[in-house]
Parts: structure tokens; sequence; C-alpha cells
């Protein structure tokens, strides 16, 4: 028995040194790769097709071909390693976190872990019921739901690719202000009872749950399956994001857009948001039409707020949430973080 | 004979997680019982947050994922 349990032990070590030795071999070929884009596209674009620098096409065409390998490769690294390291909180970790906390820190610390726990808007609800089962206060509950989804990997790499880190921090603050501003002010307003009533029914525990002691093997393992099914999902809608948006900054004239999605266009904001809500699967693909339209006059926070108002409030999760949310409750919850967006926008406008 | 749940309230990777699943006990001839649990009552026994999850014999085996076909046998003989 005892020769047995040393051998897996030994067999465990061996299996996570060679998961570490491909980690490494794929990191270093990531990096020559990355770093090989720029020269590539250029030979491609004025070397190979013989486009003139400078010209219309030949500035879109290599905006293309450099955007989009950049964007798939920071996406694949990037994913992996964050699928990576959120093997390390699962929301039941999470949950026992929050279970303990008022309001105001709650909220800091919800907001926070909504941005570290893996989630999927298809299991909104059990997330939901087994927070306030746990009796985490239903504002608390609500600034991990705002931040988890607003928050996401996919969009934060893509803000990283085509705007550079400051605005990726920067969405990355708003996100975590609205999430938990929002969820101060739904705590505030007492909606308990527009909880669904067999929500508040429900006894949990009692169940077995097998214990997990994944390796480092198994965690790579899992983060590779996840970065290949969440690239898998947007690479076409970022390819052809790209393009729309390589297009974009070939043909629209400088300043174009600045009337309408300017600074000085005080309503953009809003439509910005409301046009947000019903978008939802394309939401990596519009960064870089985004990026091109900020190129050529709309605002930043403008553009911000409609990325937020496409993740944030999307119409397949309000559907989700109704099972357990009564309509006066999912119209407030609506209506906060729509403001909330707004007023990021509007700041954004003001101080950048 | 084994008692297998897939808890899961309908999403696509729950139908494909009892679809592997029925595979598996079919492809290895087992004598198991395959349920779908769709309450999300029943589900917070085992205060399962993310779907879909999979208890064998009443113990939850995994959750949030779907585990491909050698762990799926691996619970199940």
């Amino acid at each position: 028995m005892e020769q047995t349990l040393q051998s897996s032990v030994a067999g465990r070590r061996r299996a996570d040194l060679r998961a570490w030795l491909v980690v490494a071999a794929a990191a270093a070929i990531w990096l020559i790769a990355y770093r090989g884009i720029m020269p590539l596209a250029d030979w491609l674009t004025f070397g190979l097709l013989g486009l003139a620098p400078g010209s219309r096409l030949g500035e879109s065409v290599a905006f293309f071909l450099y955007d989009v390998p950049k964007i798939l490769l920071l996406l694949s690294g990037m994913i992996f390693a964050i699928s990576t390291a959120r093997s390390f909180f699962g929301p039941e970790r999470t949950r026992a976190l929050l279970g303990g906390k008022r309001e105001g820190v709650g909220n800091v610390a919800a907001a926070g872990l909504g941005v570290l726990t893996p989630f999927c808007s298809c299991s909104a609800v059990p997330l939901f019921i087994g927070f306030v089962e746990a009796g985490i206060p239903l504002g608390v509950t609500f600034s991990f739901l705002i931040a988890a989804p607003m928050v996401n990997e996919v969009a934060l790499v893509m803000l990283f690719g085509m705007f550079g880190w400051r605005v990726a921090l920067l969405y990355l603050v708003a996100g975590l202000s609205v999430a938990i501003v929002a969820g101060i002010v739904i705590g505030r307003l007492k909606l308990e009872r527009y909880v669904e009533e067999f929500v508040w029914q429900i006894k949990g525990g009692g169940g077995a749950v097998a214990a997990a002691r994944p390796t480092w093997s198994d965690r790579f393992t899992l983060a590779w399956r996840a970065t290949r099914e969440i690239v898998g999902k947007v690479w076409l809608f970022v390819v052809i994001g790209i393009a729309v948006g390589a297009a974009i900054h070939g043909y629209v004239p400088e300043e174009a857009l600045a009337g309408i999605l300017g600074r000085g266009a005080w309503w953009s904001v809003p439509v910005a948001v409301a046009l947000g809500v019903p978008l939802y699967s394309g939401a990596a693909g519009m960064i870089p039409v985004v990026q091109a339209l900020i190129a050529k006059g709309a605002a930043l926070g403008t553009a911000l707020a409609f990325m937020m108002a496409v993740v944030a409030l999307s119409l397949p999760e309000l559907i989700i949430l109704r099972r357990v949310l009564k309509p006066r409750l999912l119209a407030v919850f609506v209506g906060v973080v729509a403001t909330g967006i707004i007023a990021i926008g509007y700041l954004f406008n003001l101080v950048l | 004979m084994l008692n297998v749940k897939v808890l899961g309230s309908g999403c696509a990777n729950c139908k494909r997680l009892e679809e592997r699943v029925r595979k598996v006990v079919a492809d290895r001839g087992l004598e198991a019982e395959v349920e779908k649990i769709s309450d999300y009552g029943q589900m917070m026994r085992w205060n399962l947050m993310q779907t879909p999850g999979l208890v064998v014999n009443d113990v939850l085996v995994s959750a949030g994922r779907i585990p491909d076909e050698a762990e799926i046998v691996k619970w199940l003989t």
C-alpha cells in the first residue's frame, strides 16, 4: 500500500514536471511568434503583395495582417494564463470568503472576486441561489454578478491588444466601480421581496463532495481546454471586427465621426448604452471596430460605455436571471447598471 | 447498481454531459441508472454553483465542466 502511494506521488511529480516543460516550450514559441508578427506583416503587405507604404489599401492590409495574428496570439496566451490562475478560485471558495462580509467591504470584495472567479452566464442562477443561501446580502451578490461578466478576460485582452494597458486598466477600474456602487445601491433599496420565493426556501448542504486535489498537469489541461473553447467561440468575430476596423482606418476620413460620436455630442453616451444591450456574442468583434471609430474622432468614454453595456447587460443573461428575480428587481438591476455605465461614459469624456 | 445524476438546468453543456455519460454507460455495458436533475433546490444539496455537475452514488465528482470520457469511466468503474 505504502509503495503504491509513493509511486503515485512520484508519478504525479513526473507528470507535473512534463506539464511545466510543455508550457515553458509553448511560452517560448509564443514569444518568438509574437515578436515576428510585425516584420512578417510588413513583408507580406509591402514585399509579397507589392502594396505601396502610405497608400490606403496598403495601410489597411498591413493593419489587418498585423492585428489578426497579434490579437489571436494575445487571446490564446492570456486566456491560458488567466484560466490557470482561476483554477485556484472556485465559486465555493468565493462564497465562503463573502459569507461573513458586511455591506461596503462585502461589495468591494465581491466585485474583485467576480473578476477572479470563473463565470459563465449559464451558471448565474445556481450561483445566485448559492450566494443567497449562504446569507450573503443581496447587494453584495449583485456586485459579484455585475463584475463577473463585465470585467471578463476576453474584453480585457482585446482592450490591451487594441488600446494598450492604460485603457485596459481604466476599463477594469471603471467596471469594478460600477459593480461596487450598483451593488450598494441595490442593497440599500431593500428589494429582497422581489426575489422569487422559492429561492428563500432552498436549504443547501447534505450531499458529499469528492475532494479534488488537482495537479499542475490537471490545471494546465483544463486551462488549455478552456482556451480552445473560448478562442474557438470568438475568433471569427475578432477577424471580422479587425477587417471592418482596418477598412475604417484606411478609408474613413479623419475626424469624420467627431460630430456624431465625439465628446460634444452629449446624447451619444445613452444611445451607445441602449445599442449595447441587445448585442452580445459579438462583443469581442466590437472592440477593433470601436478602436477604429476612436481613431476617427469618436470619444473614448462613449466607446467604453458601449462596450460595458454589451457585456454587462445582455438579453440572454436577463432571461436566465428572470427565473430568480421578479420583473421589478430585474428592471432595477438594468436601470442601476445602465445609469452607472452612462455616468462612467460622461466622466471619461470629461476628463480624458 | 450505480446511481448517476447529471445536475443542470438544460444548458448546452448540461445536455452534452448527459449524452456523454449515457454513451459511457452504454459502451461499457455498465449497470447504472442515469438521472437528470434540473431542480435548483436539489442541486444545492451539493452546493453546486457551476453547472453542469456530476454526482456518482451521491458524491459530487465534477462541477462546471464537461469531463472527458476517460474521467467518467474512472468514476463509474
